[in-house]
């Protein structure tokens, strides 16, 4: 089969009505471009969205929580286990927070393939002394390199060095919300009470901003052994081990695999924040529907030209067919004068698509909430200029399909006889 | 030396009418040999052009065989019968159906690129020739629509000779043209058949242009009166 005949005839055609075909193909490029920029700004915008609550959250959280037994001595005893035993108002004895072993476990946990990072963390409830009055908060006790390797944690310190949280003695990182509530300055002194009623003093090093109002008003971060001192507990106290995995999906699996082996409790990310998922799946498929819709429009658009363009060339085809070309030669033609249009049209559209999502990267976006965020988030990912190109020569095959069958269903005894 | 280059072999059609359907052609029985000019005369309507759709394969809906060059036409697919009509029909009809994006060469060379039998070159090589042969090798890079009526005319004869065809097959080629160009178009027909010995077969109604050729034969009522 010679294609570059045919390649050339329906080249000619195209040639002959450019103005017909620009404008099929303006809508084809229209429809890419804003395909592409819509699904990279808001999968830009998803991603932004998701680091918010993945960058903090741990994949899975190994724990103690205060709770009673499962096992209750009256299930034990041999004169009552045949019945069934309601026990109401249970308390627990044991109030220790902390993660029994924490060594052996962080140990071993070094050694799990399929960890990326963990973090030791200890939580502590204490009061900030702002004159007379005492202002409920939290301080976290992290190990400072870590967190930044895992968390990004540097990222939310907006004020000061987070690195001198391991280099200054009994140090502070305040969150800027309750910095503000407690008039406090880098270098300035806080003053704490903790829930034993100890005090202490601390010096600020930092603010840091997560973007969620609530947590900057209340948390504050130190460093592990800070924390530790604060409490008056061992070098080993840890109340959280905050884990990050290679692949986020085997969360769940790991988290009940953990809370076994290591006799913890243990939460995974996808049961702490179950509803993240959805909100980027629908805006995910928004985003999809709007850029088929164009392209769909796009496609209405080449098949009214194609099929004019059939009218218009009745003679042209008529003596093709009667010269030797077949009916298949024919609709190959016109197949290939829509995918012409399509494939020219597509690469324009991918084209002025990043013109237009590096566009909207530039646009200022200054939001307290996310300090690190200065310009609209785009994520330029090469797959979606791939399935934009794809798309834009699937719906123009649809498109002339229908209108290049037509043309090879010309009856050339018909038209010629016309004449 | 006599070699049939087509055959017709009791071809008949029927119209579907309003009611019973209308014979627009009974029992048609003749053979063409190679090197002959005939013309098919008759009045308007009497199924001459029709036979001629049917001998050049584009109807198919027909009862009765066509043999063109000993082979049977009955039962060929579409894409087969291009294939025939690329290789071994040329058309001239009485209007050019000259593309008008493509230059005149470019018309010309247009069935033996489908034919994909030689190379570009060699192709327009052949084109050039073919225009120089009908004396107007010097419109070749025009555009059709650049050209005039009888101009064109000889360039859709160019373009019908291109594939060396076994029969040419014109309708009305001289309907379109006033005396002068009618006299050039018969003049080179004339020619065709002496120099190449090219075998064509002419429907018209000019019947001026019928006493010239070798042979004539007259249609009524779709039935061949006179062979």
């Amino acid at each position: 089969m010679n294609y570059k005949l045919l390649v050339n005839i329906a080249k000619a055609l195209l040639l002959a009505r450019w103005r017909q075909t620009m404008v099929a193909a303006v809508g084809v490029t229209f429809g890419i471009a804003m395909f592409i920029a819509l699904q990279s700004f808001m999968t830009g915008l998803n991603k932004l969205l998701d680091g918010l609550i993945l960058n903090r959250t741990p994949d899975v959280r190994l724990y103690h929580e205060i709770k009673p037994s499962n096992r209750q001595p009256i299930n034990e005893s041999p004169f009552y286990n045949r019945n069934y035993n309601f026990i109401s108002s249970l308390k627990s004895a044991n109030a220790r927070l902390e993660i029994y072993n924490s060594g052996t476990i962080l140990q071993s946990l070094a050694k799990d393939e399929r960890v990326r990072g963990f973090t030791p963390r200890i939580t502590a409830q204490v009061f900030f002394n702002y004159g007379n009055n005492d202002i409920n908060g939290a301080i976290t006790g992290i190990d400072v390199q870590k967190e930044s390797l895992l968390y990004s944690f540097t990222d939310y310190v907006v004020e000061g060095k987070a690195s001198d949280l391991k280099n200054v003695a009994n140090s502070i990182i305040l969150g800027k919300g309750l910095a503000e509530r407690i008039q406090v300055n880098v270098g300035d002194v806080v003053s704490i009470t903790t829930s034993t009623g100890d005090q202490y003093s601390l010096k600020t090093v930092g603010f840091f901003q997560s973007g969620i109002n609530e947590i900057d008003k209340m948390q504050s971060y130190a460093s592990i052994s800070t924390t530790q001192k604060i409490l008056g507990k061992p070098g080993d106290y840890i109340t959280d081990i905050n884990i990050k995995l290679k692949d986020l999906n085997i969360a769940p699996e790991v988290a009940k695999e953990y809370a076994q082996l290591y006799s913890t409790d243990a939460e995974d990310i996808q049961t702490a924040n179950a509803q993240f998922e959805t909100g980027s799946r629908v805006r995910t498929i928004i985003s999809y529907s709007v850029g088929i819709t164009l392209l769909i429009v796009a496609g209405f658009g080449i098949y009214n030209i194609l099929n004019m363009m059939i009218y218009e060339k009745m003679d042209s085809i008529a003596i093709l067919k009667a010269t030797g070309f077949s009916g298949s030669d024919v609709k190959k033609i016109f197949l290939v004068i829509s995918l012409g249009i399509g494939l020219s049209g597509g690469l324009l559209g991918l084209f002025f698509g990043y013109v237009l999502s590096s566009g909207i990267n530039h646009i200022p976006f200054n939001t307290s909430a996310l300090p690190t965020v200065k310009t609209y988030p785009i994520n330029y990912n090469p797959l979606f200029y791939v399935i934009g190109i794809l798309f834009s020569l699937i719906t123009t095959y649809l498109a002339g399909m229908f209108p290049a069958r037509k043309a090879s269903k010309v009856d050339p005894v018909i038209i010629i006889r016309g004449k | 030396m006599n070699i049939t280059i087509l055959e017709a072999k009791h071809i008949s059609k029927d119209f579907p009418g309003p009611s019973v359907p209308v014979r627009i052609l009974s029992d048609i029985t003749f053979s063409i040999n190679k090197g002959e000019f005939v013309a098919v005369i008759g009045k308007s309507g009497c199924g001459k052009s029709t036979l001629l759709y049917i001998l050049s394969t584009l109807d198919t809906d027909y009862e009765g065989d066509l043999l063109i060059g000993n082979e049977n036409m009955r039962g060929k697919k579409e894409n087969q019968l291009a294939k025939i009509r690329n290789e071994k029909i040329g058309f001239v009809f009485q209007f050019h159906y000259l593309l008008n994006e493509f230059s005149v060469l470019r018309n010309v060379m247009l069935p033996a690129q489908k034919l994909n039998k030689y190379t570009e070159q060699e192709i327009a090589q052949m084109a050039l020739q073919k225009l120089e042969m009908l004396d107007i090798s010097k419109l070749a890079h025009k555009k059709p629509n650049q050209l005039s009526g009888g101009e064109k005319q000889r360039v859709a004869i160019a373009r019908a000779l291109i594939n060396s065809p076994q029969i040419i097959m014109c309708d009305e080629p001289t309907g379109n043209l006033d005396k002068k160009n009618s006299e050039i178009v018969f003049d080179i027909f004339q020619r065709l058949t002496k120099e190449i010995n090219q075998t064509l077969l002419v429907v018209t109604h000019d019947t001026s242009f019928a006493e010239k050729t070798q042979r004539i034969i007259e249609m009524e009522d779709g039935r061949i009166v006179s062979l």
